[in-house]
This record gives structure tokens, C-alpha cells and sequence, in this order.
């Protein structure tokens, strides 16, 4: 069990780096074929003379393969370069505005598993009577509300007509402290600036989640050992929270893992409408600013976390359903 | 896909997580959810064949809306539909919702926008702008996308690795930042000379379609792969047929069905992701109206007159949904089943 393990996690390891080294490699030569000169964003007045000086200052000069080779070995060594505009290193702003996002991500994700486990339960317990059919169609409409008219209707509802909440804008939570030590957490205000924003991304991937959850079940009451926990005597409620519900969860644990990676491309939009200063807005600010080096670098970094989690929801799966853990050592 | 002997559960778990993978389509953007993973359930798991029976109340009403927005797009775009000019500024009229004072927006069916612009007019050619994006893209994307699966699922082995790696590393980096990259990619700069000239139309197209060639590359491949091993393949190779004939005689005619059911739920997305894009200001160009623009340009004026957003949200939130009731109807018919592999 053990090498059948280091086995696994080394041939996970070189995947990662095969797909790293590809995505770094079109995302540099996707950045590079991006209109727009660098020169022109730093210094807008400089001469020709001066231009040079400074292409060959940034190495923009070198050959396109030399540039990836520098830009790959910099990477390795943690260095990401620096935004032409101000001169920061790139990490710095990499450590900003990551634990933004992965907050949002982490607050949507959990809301959205929050409500839609209880409610696939609930669905496919109750699979084909009124309330099935309610929640499912409600689902159905959910799914067709695209996330920016979402977030307009929630910024005017609950922000500008009642109120409640703050339509923009940012306060740091536990997370941006841990990236950033400067970076003093606010949480009450934290909360205030991310409820909005985390039930727009939410909302979407509650019906998603439900629906999943609900088919499997679905499937998973029909099984022999369902049977056999009814004829036992146990609870309903102990019978689908504890019997079925995880053998019952894979399809929605894989998907939940992707969605981490692609939730980050969904919160671009959410965090241009709501202004906060996640890799979202960033990227959207860096394309605008024609910021390569930054650019480049959220790419990858994103790329990397989504490789990374899909790892982990691999391992999860062998802790969640004994039958794959065994037919894995079994190889 | 048989599963091998050796690893029965791993297998089929990755094989659906494939499944699920490729088929995630909603109203979030390309790939963001899964409104097909969730149609598999309404439509493939009481495993009812719904051929041959009449369309449902819903199936009707999805059916008359899309024909109410197709006729009123062309009709608009053809100039023969009299809402008014979509151009013309009035300035009495701007920014007043459809149910102003007098004075304000009467005659205007939907009021007008922060210019002064009769919001049926540019809602109704919006349509057009929308429709014509969405289509087109899903068009270029289901070319693309289509052979390179077939491709892939047909001949499998190496060139099924190197395409299937190939969709993976696309889906690795968030669709909506594909997008925004390839359109700031193919706009060019506006302050530059070295613009590339397409049409912001165009532009949107390629970029939207360019970011749905892996998601349908994946459903053709998994749809290819299961009809290349059958019997009549094997036979018709058998009979000489070169590889390009089975692949479009044999296997094409089989796996369409599967990408048909598909491509209604595909324009949706496509029509969210060019509201996306919208918002994001790398959309069509003002003053041309599309239902993305529509809402972008007036964003800023959501507090003091809602209605212009709202107006736009609701064609898209009908259409969208619309698209992915007819979906889940066409997928039922077709009794398509990725999950059965």
C-alpha cells in the first residue's frame, strides 16, 4: 500500500509539472502575441534610444525561447518578475490579491455545499412528489441566471434599495493577514464586503451541487445495503446522512474540486461589478494595462491551484469509498 | 469505455468525473457548472424514452419564446420592425423607465436608455447582435471542436492522448480568462495602428469559440470512442474504407446526436459569456446595441434607472433559459447518455 501510494502521488507529481510547463509555455506565447507595446506603457514619452535601453533592461530583446527559459527558471526559484508600471515585484501582488479571491472562492463553495447537500438529500428522498419537482424547477431557473445579472440585481436589491449590505469595495479577512503580515483582518467589515458577492458565485452551484448529489442518491438508495439498514431498524434520517450520503458524494466531490479552478475565472466578473481587489480584477486590470509579467503570472498561478486540488479530490476519493481504495492497491 | 478488469471502481469514477468534465455547460460561462451533468438527471435517469411524445406546456412556451426572438432579431436587423430608432437620442426621454410620468417616455414602449435611446429598438437589434455572436461562435467551436474529438475518439491511442492532454491544458485555465486574453489578443490596441480590423462581431466569435473547442472536443471524443468499437466500424474498414470515410459515413452520423443535444445549451452559455465579456468592456463596440453592451453601458446608471439593466437581464435570463429547457427536451428525445459509456 505504502510504494503503491508513492507510485501514485510521483506519477501525480510529473503530470503536474507536464501541464505546468505547458500552460506556462502558451501563456507566455499567448501574453507575448498580445497587442500593445511594454515600452510605451512605462515610459510613454521615451525616445527610440531610451525603448531599446529599456527592452534590453527587461530582456524583452532576448529570443522568444530565451525569454520562456528565464521566465521558466525565475518561476522555479519563486520570482515572477515585475509589473512594468510600478516596478513591484509581481509576487507581492500574486501575495495580495490570491487570498482575496481564494476567500471568495472558499465562502461561495461552502454556502453553496452549505444549502445544496441538505437539499439533494431532501430531493432525492422525497424523488418524484411536489417538493422534488419545486426545488428541481427552481433549480432549473437558477442555472439561467447568469452570474453578472445576479450580482446587479443583488447590488440593487439588498444593497441600494434596502440598504443592508455595501454594493463595493473591500476589507481584509484572516487570510489576507496570513499572505500579508501589513495587512491587519477587519472581519466584521470583511463579512459586510463578501456576503454579496459570495451568494452570487454561490447560487449557481447550489443547483449544480443539488441536482448532482440528488442522481447519485437516487441510485445509491437502491442498493442492497440500503436494504439491508432499513431491515435493521435504523433511522431514516441516520440511513441517508450516514449510510448513503457518502458513497453518494464523488460526483459532486469531483465536481466541487473543479469548480475551485473555474470558480476563480467565474469571480472575475463578480469581483469587477463588486470591486474587489482579487486575481480577478487584476487580470482584468493587467490585460487593459498590458502588464505581461503580471498577467503571466496569475495565469499560471491559477492554472497550478486547479492541477493541485484535482490531485487532492483524487486522494479524497479513496478516503470517501473504501471500494476504490482497495481495487487501487489491488493494481 | 470497458473498464479494465484490474481497477473497476477507479476507472469508472474518472470515466464519469470525464463525463461531467466535458459536459459542464451553464448559465456561469463556458465550463463554469454543469446544466448538462444536471439534465443527465431529468432526462437519462428514470431511463423513460420520451420519442414520439407530444411537447410538454414548457417545451411550448421555450419553443414560442425563441421564436418571438429570432423573428423580432431579423425583423429588426432587416429594418422592417417599427419600435422606433435604435439611434436616434431624444432627449426628453432618457433614462425614463416605462412607467415615467407623462411628458417622459410616453410612446416608448420600454423607455429609453441614458442617452435617450428607445430601449425596444436597441433590445430588439440586440437580439440580432446576441443571436448572431452566440450562434456564430458555437458554430466555429462545434467545427472545431467536433472534428478534433472525432479525431481523437476515432483513432485513440497516441493521438487521443496528445489531443485529450491538449483539451486538458485549454480547460486548466479558466474559460473567461481565455476569452478576455484572446479578445484583448485579436482587438488590438486602440491607441495602436497595429489594430487587426476584424469586427468586434467577429472577434467575439473566435474567442468564444476558440474557448469551447475542448469542452466539445470532449463529448465528441467520448461519444467517438464507444461507436468506433462497434461491429459496422470494424466492418466497413473491413470492406476497405479509408479512415476519413468511416469517420464521416459510420461514426459521424452517430455521434451528432449526442453534440446536437448539445448545441442549444452551447448558444445559452454563449450568450452569457457575451454579456460577460461586456461587462468586462471588451464586448461589441457601441453604439451598436447587443443585450451585453446594453447592460454594460448602463451599469452605472443601475440606482437611478434600473429598468435598462433589467429589461436586458430578463431577455437573457428567458432565452438562456429558454435554450436550456429545449436542451434537456432535444437530449431526452435523442435518449443521448454520456453517463452510459
Amino acid at each position: 500500500m505504502p510504494s503503491e501510494l508513492v507510485r501514485l502521488i510521483g506519477k501525480r507529481l510529473a503530470q503536474l509539472l507536464i501541464v505546468l510547463l505547458i500552460v506556462s509555455f502558451f501563456t507566455f506565447l499567448l501574453v507575448r502575441l498580445l497587442p500593445g507595446d511594454p515600452t510605451n506603457v512605462i515610459i510613454p514619452f521615451g525616445t527610440d534610444a531610451q525603448r531599446e535601453a529599456l527592452r534590453s533592461d527587461l530582456g524583452l530583446d532576448k529570443s522568444f525561447l530565451g525569454q520562456y527559459w528565464s521566465y521558466v527558471t525565475g518561476l522555479l526559484q519563486g520570482d515572477f518578475g515585475t509589473q512594468y508600471s510600478s516596478g513591484r515585484p509581481v509576487s507581492d501582488l500574486v501575495n495580495q490579491s490570491l487570498p482575496v479571491s481564494l476567500q471568495l472562492m472558499i465562502y461561495a463553495q461552502f454556502l453553496a455545499l452549505f444549502f445544496a447537500i441538505p437539499l439533494g438529500i431532501l430531493t432525492a428522498y422525497r424523488n418524484g412528489t411536489r417538493t422534488d419537482n419545486a426545488l428541481n424547477t427552481s433549480a432549473f431557473a437558477l442555472l439561467a441566471l447568469p452570474n453578472f445579472v445576479l450580482a446587479l440585481l443583488l447590488s440593487f436589491f439588498v444593497g441600494a434599495e434596502l440598504k443592508w449590505l455595501p454594493t463595493g469595495g473591500y476589507a481584509p479577512g484572516l487570510l489576507d493577514g496570513i499572505f500579508d503580515s501589513s495587512r491587519s483582518p477587519d472581519l466584521d467589515e470583511h463579512i459586510r464586503f463578501m456576503i454579496l458577492p459570495a451568494i452570487t458565485l454561490a447560487v449557481g452551484q447550489i443547483a449544480v451541487y443539488m441536482r448532482l448529489l440528488r442522481s447519485d442518491m437516487i441510485a445509491t438508495l437502491q442498493e442492497n445495503f440500503i436494504t439491508m439498514a432499513k431491515a435493521k431498524g435504523i433511522s431514516n434520517r441516520r440511513i441517508l446522512w450516514r449510510h448513503a450520503l457518502r458513497p453518494s458524494s464523488l460526483t459532486l466531490l469531483t465536481v466541487a474540486g473543479l469548480n475551485v479552478g473555474t470558480l476563480i475565472g467565474g469571480a472575475v466578473v463578480v469581483e469587477v461589478i463588486y470591486q474587489i481587489p482579487g486575481m480577478g480584477l487584476k487580470i482584468f486590470q493587467a490585460i487593459n494595462a498590458r502588464e505581461y509579467v503580471e498577467l503571466q503570472s496569475y495565469i499560471v498561478v491559477i492554472a497550478t491551484l486547479f492541477v493541485l486540488i484535482n490531485f487532492f479530490v483524487d486522494f479524497l476519493y479513496s478516503v470517501l469509498d473504501p471500494r476504490i481504495r482497495r481495487a487501487r492497491a489491488a493494481v | 469505455m470497458p473498464a479494465p478488469p484490474s481497477e473497476p471502481f477507479g476507472r469508472q469514477v474518472e470515466s464519469a468525473a470525464e463525463t461531467i468534465v466535458g459536459e459542464s455547460v451553464d448559465a456561469g460561462f463556458l465550463g463554469e457548472g454543469a446544466e448538462i451533468r444536471a439534465s443527465a438527471v431529468s432526462a437519462g435517469n428514470e431511463g423513460k424514452r420520451s420519442r414520439g411524445k407530444p411537447f410538454g406546456l414548457g417545451a411550448k412556451l421555450a419553443m414560442g419564446w425563441m421564436a418571438f426572438v429570432v423573428v423580432m432579431a431579423i425583423l429588426a436587423k432587416a429594418g422592417i420592425l417599427t419600435w422606433g430608432d435604435a439611434q436616434e437620442s431624444v432627449a426628453r426621454c432618457a433614462r425614463k423607465g416605462p412607467f415615467a410620468d407623462e411628458g417622459g417616455a410616453s410612446g416608448y414602449l420600454l423607455g429609453c436608455d441614458s442617452n435617450g435611446r428607445n430601449m425596444a429598438a436597441r433590445l430588439a437589434l440586440g437580439a440580432w447582435t446576441s443571436m448572431l455572436v452566440a450562434t456564430g461562435a458555437i458554430a466555429l467551436g462545434f467545427l472545431v471542436g467536433g472534428t478534433l474529438g472525432l479525431t481523437a475518439g476515432y483513432f485513440s491511442g497516441k493521438v487521443d492522448t496528445f489531443l485529450t492532454g491538449m483539451f486538458n491544458v485549454l480547460l486548466s485555465v479558466p474559460s473567461v480568462i481565455m476569452a478576455l486574453a484572446l479578445v484583448a489578443f485579436l482587438q488590438g490596441s486602440p491607441s495602436e495602428a497595429a489594430t487587426s480590423g476584424l469586427p468586434a462581431e467577429m472577434i467575439l466569435i473566435i474567442a468564444i469559440g476558440v474557448v469551447s473547442v475542448p469542452l466539445v472536443g470532449r463529448i465528441t471524443r467520448a461519444s467517438a470512442l464507444s461507436w468506433a468499437q462497434r461491429e459496422f466500424v470494424l466492418a466497413a474498414r473491413a470492406q476497405g474504407a479509408k479512415n476519413g470515410r468511416v469517420m464521416a459515413r459510420e461514426v459521424l452520423p452517430n455521434v451528432l446526436p449526442a453534440m446536437f443535444s448539445i448545441s442549444l445549451l452551447g448558444i445559452a452559455v454563449a450568450i452569457v459569456a457575451e454579456g460577460t465579456l461586456s461587462i468586462l468592456g471588451v464586448g461589441v463596440r457601441p453604439p451598436t446595441p447587443s443585450w451585453g453592451n446594453i447592460i454594460a453601458l448602463d451599469r452605472g446608471n443601475l440606482f437611478k434607472s434600473p429598468h435598462i439593466v433589467f429589461e436586458a437581464s430578463i431577455l437573457i435570463f428567458l432565452t438562456v433559459l429558454s435554450l436550456n429547457y429545449l436542451g434537456d427536451v432535444i437530449r431526452a428525445r435523442f435518449d443521448v447518455r454520456e453517463g452510459a459509456l
